[in-house]
């Protein structure tokens, strides 16, 4: 049976989170000033070796990102943090910048050194007000400890933008503007904020930092799934006796969380499914539960990982009822600025409903399958990419759903 | 404190518009047109591009609106969870609809994405402040907190 393995959560609801003394009691900081004793390179060779991948989503190597950073030549850089999560069903960031905000300040205040930044900022969802006032608060304590040196921490928030989470639709939002993504390249790590090279990575990679800079790359690089490894920390919600969060090395199987850690189905019913990664993950049936979530395990079978969030349905959810919730929010989210998603994501709505209304046709199954595959290719950014990503999975899967429903 | 005076404190912060709206609708609870176009002069932008943002992200509007904001998350888990039923008692409750303000000013009702506490669906914020397990029966005591 599967166990918690907790790295990322490794003081939490062991210490007050607003008392920096208790933080310092049990470690922290001390990898900030073994950092501090090392060349930039040879930290971010570490962090390298440590093979850490973005816990955000898109699972790019930590260190090569940094990498990019701190070879490029600016007179100002900046680390951000990407507090913005949005995926729904997941609640991982608000428990690490609750229960431990320090090893989130002192995550990025190792960037920091590591790329030759002096500034950072957190960007915090304007759902969570009461985690910018815990973040504020830390900021303090940490600036009268002195404990992050030169290193500047600012908060500022969200104001209900799922897309925000892109990276640089994130830049634009911080710069005061409607949060539409750039295009790439130029990166962020080259051209980000105001112009500047910046490192923005996710609230859950940057608490895994201070670890591995005290117990070294190799020691990370042994935990979990060899291509994705250390661990996640995964919400489980919908029909799953615990609704609650656990954080499991990556080696770790979708049927150990759902039925290991997660109790099984809820109220005695049988599993239908299981999306993992938030609202634009991929559907997963009962035959691909025994696959490890980790960022290429997940790939392999047309899923994703994503925000680690797992969402459970029993066999009495209707797909074509839930992935009508999903096409509406994503017809919703949609920042507008590129036309695949903003018409792509309005007319998958219209066909997904016209099917859960019992008046769609098999021409509309082929027009949606059409439309997905135009989508994934074609969008601007990860939205309207991984948008069609739940259509098209439990067309695959559940295809039975919707085949019932058609005139 | 007027909104003049509220915009003012954010002048010197780069990009900080989004931050000196927010601080105006936690004061009048919308945008009001002269606010956006004070914030315009203030952040040094054409006034369409300031109403741009302000029309951008879904906690602002630009509609006058009720003093008490409910939020109902719709995202994928509340809506499993029975979130339909939570909107139903409290449009019965308020006598108004989704996205309508109360004749009293008191309380406008709206849907949300996921607000991030999905460990106790349904979920419903008042003034961003989570509800959690919501049912039906216990919609009039929460609201009761608002009167």
């Amino acid at each position: 049976m599967a166990e918690e393995m907790r790295i990322v959560l490794r003081n939490y609801g062991k210490i007050d989170p607003l008392n920096i003394d208790e933080y310092i009691a049990a470690g922290g900081y001390k990898a900030l000033e073994k950092a501090k004793g090392m060349n930039q390179i040879d930290l971010i060779e570490e962090v390298k070796k440590s093979n850490l991948r973005g816990r955000g989503g898109a699972g790019f190597n930590c260190g090569q990102k940094w990498f990019f950073a701190y070879q490029t030549n600016a007179d100002q850089k900046y680390v951000v943090c990407n507090a913005d999560e949005g995926e729904p069903g997941t609640y991982k960031d608000r428990l690490i910048m609750q229960g431990d905000p320090q090893s989130v300040l002192e995550g990025m205040a190792v960037c920091g050194y590591a790329i030759g930044a002096n500034k950072g900022f957190i960007y915090c969802r304007g759902e969570y007000p009461y985690v910018v006032d815990i973040l504020n608060q830390a900021i303090d304590q940490a600036k009268a400890k002195g404990v992050l040196g030169d290193f500047d921490i600012e908060v500022r928030m969200g104001a209900g933008a799922y897309v925000c989470g892109e990276e640089t639709a994130l830049i634009e939002s911080i710069e005061g503007h409607r949060g539409e993504p750039r295009f790439k390249p130029p990166f962020p790590g080259v051209e980000g904020l105001w112009g500047k090279p910046t490192i923005i990575n996710n609230v859950e990679t940057f608490a895994n930092i201070p670890v591995i800079v005290d117990k070294g790359g190799d020691w990370y690089a042994a935990i979990g799934a060899p291509s994705y490894p250390g661990t996640k920390v995964l919400t489980l919600t919908g029909d799953v006796n615990n609704k609650t969060f656990f954080e499991v090395p990556t080696s770790t199987t979708i049927r150990e969380v759902v039925y290991g850690l997660g109790g099984g189905v809820a109220g005695g019913k049988k599993f239908k499914a299981v999306q993992i990664g938030g609202t634009s993950g991929g559907f997963i049936p009962e035959s691909l539960l025994d696959t490890a979530i980790s960022f290429d395990a997940m790939s392999a079978i047309g899923a994703t990982l994503g925000s680690g969030a797992v969402f459970v349905m029993d066999e009495s959810r209707d797909m074509v009822d839930v992935v009508a919730e999903i096409t509406r929010f994503f017809e919703h989210e949609s920042c507008g600025k590129c036309a695949p998603c903003r018409e792509g994501t309005a007319r998958m709505n219209e066909l997904v409903g016209k099917i859960k209304d019992g008046k769609g046709s098999a021409a509309d199954i082929a027009l949606l399958k059409k439309l997905g595959g135009v989508m994934s290719i074609a969008c601007l950014c990860g939205l309207g990419q991984a948008a069609p990503a739940p259509v098209l999975t439990t067309l695959g899967h559940f295809a039975a759903d919707y085949e019932d429903k058609l005139v | 404190m007027s909104y003049k005076e509220i915009i003012a404190r954010y002048a010197e912060v780069p990009g900080g518009i989004i931050e000196a709206f927010h601080a105006v609708e936690k004061e009048l609870s919308f945008l009001p047109e002269e606010a956006i176009a004070e914030a315009a002069r203030v952040f040094k932008m054409p006034a369409a591009e300031a109403f741009g943002v302000a029309s951008f992200y879904s906690m602002f509007s630009t509609k006058a609106r009720g003093k008490n904001i409910i939020r109902l998350c719709e995202s994928a888990p509340c809506h499993v969870a029975g979130a339909a039923e939570v909107v139903a008692a409290i449009e019965k409750e308020l006598g108004i609809r989704m996205g309508e303000s109360t004749k009293d000013g008191l309380f406008a009702l709206e849907f949300t994405e996921c607000v991030g506490q999905c460990q106790a669906t349904p979920v419903i914020t008042i003034n961003s402040k989570p509800y959690l397990d919501v049912t039906p029966a216990i919609v009039p005591n929460i609201l009761a907190e608002y009167k």
